[in-house]
């Protein structure tokens, strides 16, 4: 299991790489990467806060029990902070399993966990101010499938 | 007990953290003591369905008791991924 969080720049690609490298016991690799959107084309930034002391403690938790539910052979979860541009990676989540299915399933856990329970906040800057990304009521009731 | 506060919270009551002395029993209470401060606080807690309480880093209900804990954090509902 690999968690990290970080400021800096990832390259996506290249952690899927060294996540899926040599190994000969799984059947299936999943990835998700989430990326800053441009909804209205006028997004400078997005800041992204979070609880230092929290954020890789609940991450880990979060990852531990979806490799215990469904019998992961590993996992990534990398998150960033700080001040990201419009078009850059935020986060991503690479399962691994012996089938496609605990892979895909796995994947789509730690998503909506991550959105809901993981301790950051987004804050959006466009030339007209900056405001906090509210969190929705159907991320929420998402968890409610697990 | 260390304060801390997150997002919105942290810019309505215009500071990231404080060291606060309390005898508040729940985190309800805290919050009750708080509000009484300045009106900076009552803009932060006015509504607290909107805010999320995590005692020494681990998510907690308003009503759990604050014996022990050395550190609480307000902030918004979460929005990762």
């Amino acid at each position: 299991m690999l968690v990290r969080v970080q400021a800096d720049l990832f390259d996506a690609g290249a952690e899927l790489n060294s996540f899926s490298q040599g190994r000969t016991d799984v059947g299936a690799i999943v990835s998700f990467t989430g990326v800053v959107r441009d909804t209205d084309g006028n997004l400078q930034e997005m800041l992204i806060e979070h609880y230092p002391g929290m954020t890789s403690k609940a991450i880990t938790k979060i990852t531990e029990e979806a490799i215990a539910r469904w019998s992961l052979t590993d996992a990534l979860v990398i998150h960033r902070y700080g001040p990201l541009k419009p078009g850059a990676p935020i986060m991503m989540v690479a399962t691994a399993a012996a089938h496609r299915a605990a892979a895909f399933e796995a994947a789509d856990f730690l998503m909506d966990y991550l959105k809901s329970r993981a301790p950051f906040w987004k804050k959006e800057v466009t030339d007209q101010g900056a405001d906090w990304v509210a969190a929705k009521d159907a991320d929420e009731d998402a968890l409610k499938r697990w | 007990m260390n304060v801390i506060y997150f997002a919105w919270v942290r810019e309505r009551i215009g500071i990231p953290q404080e060291k606060v002395e309390t005898q508040a029993t729940t985190v309800n209470d805290l919050i009750a003591e708080l509000r009484a401060r300045e009106e900076r606080y009552e803009a932060a807690f006015a509504d607290i369905t909107a805010l999320r309480v995590a005692l020494d880093q681990e998510l907690a209900d308003f009503d759990a008791p604050l014996e022990g804990v050395r550190e609480v954090a307000f902030f918004p509902p979460m929005t990762g991924g």
